[in-house]
């Protein structure tokens, strides 16, 4: 075990040494640049701007620059906003951290419910309800549910806020603040559960068909058990399994943020500003978020394959 | 003695999209209390479907039980509530299956696996389950009991798993233990020990057993009581020794002339002509007739029923009724 973590954790650097690498390269071969953007400056302003900031350096020099930068723990500086880059993540972030691990968390729980439930009544009115409620919800695009609700909810009824993440000039502390913010992520939450739930609970229902017809199953309902007892201690365990890989790949959504949703929701988070530093051109910070999505990426991967050590008996690592 | 067991006219249906497989067709039985009976057939003739039905296990909506009854005790299983089933299912009545390597579940322990019927149906805390189950896993023959509580499925053999499942099986004392193929899986070695291990537990605590299999071999070492089966029928029952040393039906007179014989040397071992008839198109006739060498005209157009022959024999073959044309084979 230990020397398989080693050989992963070796594996690992290499591959992110590489991503960099490409990271790196595939920003600054783009043509333009932070300055060129910029319509206002004299070609003699603009040649200083680049020695100031080193863009007129040969591009294997500037990745080493970068690269040590890096392994010192600095990402380097954003140009429009003048912030250390990872002074910036941690603004932003935790603000997109919110909104996915709840939304996560909800759209698996409603997902294993749902599927197992469809699953066990196969073929019912159940099953085809929840098979058409599933495609309807991965068809429409989040936009269009964004708006939709905000329409409904926000406007018409009034029950919740249209957007942003505390009220405008809100200045409460404490268990009010905590309040406030609930109140406005409940509807950006809602869209991303029903955006993630109808995959996984296709996902779900169809582990378990396959699940419940094993012959395990038929011996655990021979012994007498409750049917309760057969689906979610013998049958949902085994169902499961596949789905420690999907728990990898959620770890770099959980931090990434959602562009459309933050957009729509004016939600400060991590896709806004990413979105906001690509019209700027804003190379360090781009850079910097790409390769943090690779880091979570890679870590994700082995932490599903840990996982997967855990929870079934059979995977030796 | 008293009959443990009675199933009386007995159908299972499949629903298939090329329409209905009469899967057991009208079929009765008796098991009597500390009784071995085994059912005997091809693939596909219905036997552990039998045995599924009687677990009330058959896979609804596509199969159900259509008609009959099955008396167990004084109770009928098919008009049980789902509760009441449960609580003679793995308890008065236990089974094994064929597979013992896909019949545990492979992310749960042996020991909690066996525990499990303890707890529901012995009310036994789990310390006190726990306890019994090493018992019963030195019971079935396995040493190291502690340690193989604590292993999973794919860390034991065929054989030992198959052993669990007859720890599991035995654990809460059933009075009829149904047994489908337990030992197909196996090799021949292992085989012998675990119809060792049955006889052993039947004679020790006087239960029933159910037993299915194809192997004639196995038949001859363990039933009291034939029954072959035939395409969801009932074809031929009686007495074990009856049965071998004077079979009536022509396909049960098949089935033992196609078992290899010590000390005899035959070049080619006999094999019955033809396939079993696709459910799908059976028609009024002995569902034997097309394979049959002493198939007669009525064979092909009338079923024949299942008639007492002698005391200890029936047969469902129009050669024994009374009217027919009698050819002799």
């Amino acid at each position: 075990m230990s020397t398989y973590i080693s050989k992963r954790l070796i594996y690992m650097l290499i591959i992110l040494l590489a991503a960099s690498l490409l990271v790196f390269s595939l920003y600054a071969l783009t043509p333009g640049d932070f300055i060129s953007g910029n319509l206002k400056l004299s070609p003699e302003r603009k040649a200083e701007l680049r020695e100031i900031y080193g863009l007129n350096q040969p591009l294997l020099e500037r990745y080493f620059i970068w690269m040590k930068n890096a392994l010192h723990g600095d990402f380097g500086y954003s140009l429009a906003q003048q912030t250390p880059v990872l002074t910036l993540f941690n603004q932003y972030i935790w603000n997109s951290f919110l909104l996915a691990i709840v939304s996560t968390f909800m759209t698996w729980l409603i997902a294993v419910i749902i599927g197992v439930n469809a699953a066990y009544k196969q073929y019912s009115w159940f099953d085809t309800l929840v098979m058409v409620g599933t495609f309807a919800a991965m068809s429409i695009p989040s936009f269009f549910i964004g708006l939709f609700l905000i329409k409904v909810l926000a406007v018409d009824l009034k029950w919740l806020p249209p957007g942003g993440m505390l009220a405008t000039g809100s200045n409460a502390t404490g268990l009010a603040y905590l309040r406030e913010v609930v109140h406005h992520m409940t509807l950006p939450v809602i869209v991303m559960t029903l955006l993630g739930l109808g995959s996984l609970t296709r996902y779900f229902r169809s582990n378990m068909i396959d699940v419940i017809k094993q012959d395990y199953i038929r011996t655990a309902r021979a012994k007498g058990l409750t049917e309760r007892k057969v689906l979610f201690t013998h049958a949902l365990r085994n169902a499961l399994l596949p789905a420690i890989t999907l728990v990898g790949f959620e770890l770099p959504a959980l931090f990434g943020g959602s562009l459309i949703i933050e957009k729509i929701f004016n939600w400060p988070g991590i896709g806004q500003l990413y979105m906001q530093s690509f019209g700027l051109r804003d190379y360090p910070l781009l850079v910097g978020f790409t390769m943090l999505i690779a880091v979570l990426t890679v870590i994700g991967t082995l932490l599903s394959d840990i996982l997967y050590h855990i929870a079934d008996p059979r995977v030796k690592l | 003695m008293k009959n443990l067991l009675e199933i009386e006219h007995l159908s299972t249906h499949f629903t298939t999209e090329e329409g209905t497989v009469r899967a057991v067709d009208n079929i009765s039985l008796r098991i009597r209390s500390g009784e071995t009976v085994c059912i005997v057939g091809e693939s596909g003739c219905g036997k552990s479907i039998t045995a599924l039905s009687v677990m009330g296990l058959i896979e609804e909506p596509s199969g159900k039980v259509v008609e009959g009854s099955i008396h167990f005790g004084d109770k009928d299983l098919l008009k049980l509530g789902k509760n009441e089933l449960r609580a003679i299912r793995g308890n008065e009545i236990a089974m094994i299956f064929q597979e013992p390597m896909s019949s545990l579940n492979p992310v749960i322990t042996i020991g909690e696996q066996i525990i499990e019927p303890l707890m529901v149906h012995m009310n036994m805390g789990k310390r006190e389950a726990q306890k019994q189950a090493i018992r019963l896993i030195e019971q079935v023959g396995i040493s190291r009991a502690e340690q193989i509580a604590r292993s999973y499925p794919h860390e034991l053999s065929g054989g030992m798993l198959q052993r669990i499942m007859i720890a599991i099986a035995i654990s809460c004392n059933p009075k009829l233990l149904i047994a489908d193929e337990p030992t197909t899986a196996l090799d021949v070695t292992i085989q012998a020990q675990i119809l060792d291990m049955l006889r052993k537990f039947k004679q020790e605590s006087g239960m029933s057993i159910l037993l299915i299999t194809h192997d004639l071999g196995v038949v001859a070492e363990m039933a009291d009581y034939v029954i072959v089966m035939y395409s969801g029928k009932i074809v031929e029952e009686g007495e074990v020794v009856e049965l071998f040393s004077n079979p009536k039906h022509p396909y049960t007179r098949g089935l033992l002339k196609s078992k290899p014989i010590i000390n005899q040397r035959q070049d080619e071992l006999y094999s019955i002509p033809g396939q079993v008839p696709n459910p799908l198109e059976l028609e009024s006739s002995c569902y034997f007739h097309d394979r049959c060498d002493n198939c007669m005209a009525i064979c092909r157009t009338d079923e024949p029923a299942l008639k007492e022959i002698t005391i200890h024999q029936k047969v469902a073959c129009w050669l024994y009724e009374e009217g027919a044309l009698h050819v002799h084979s």
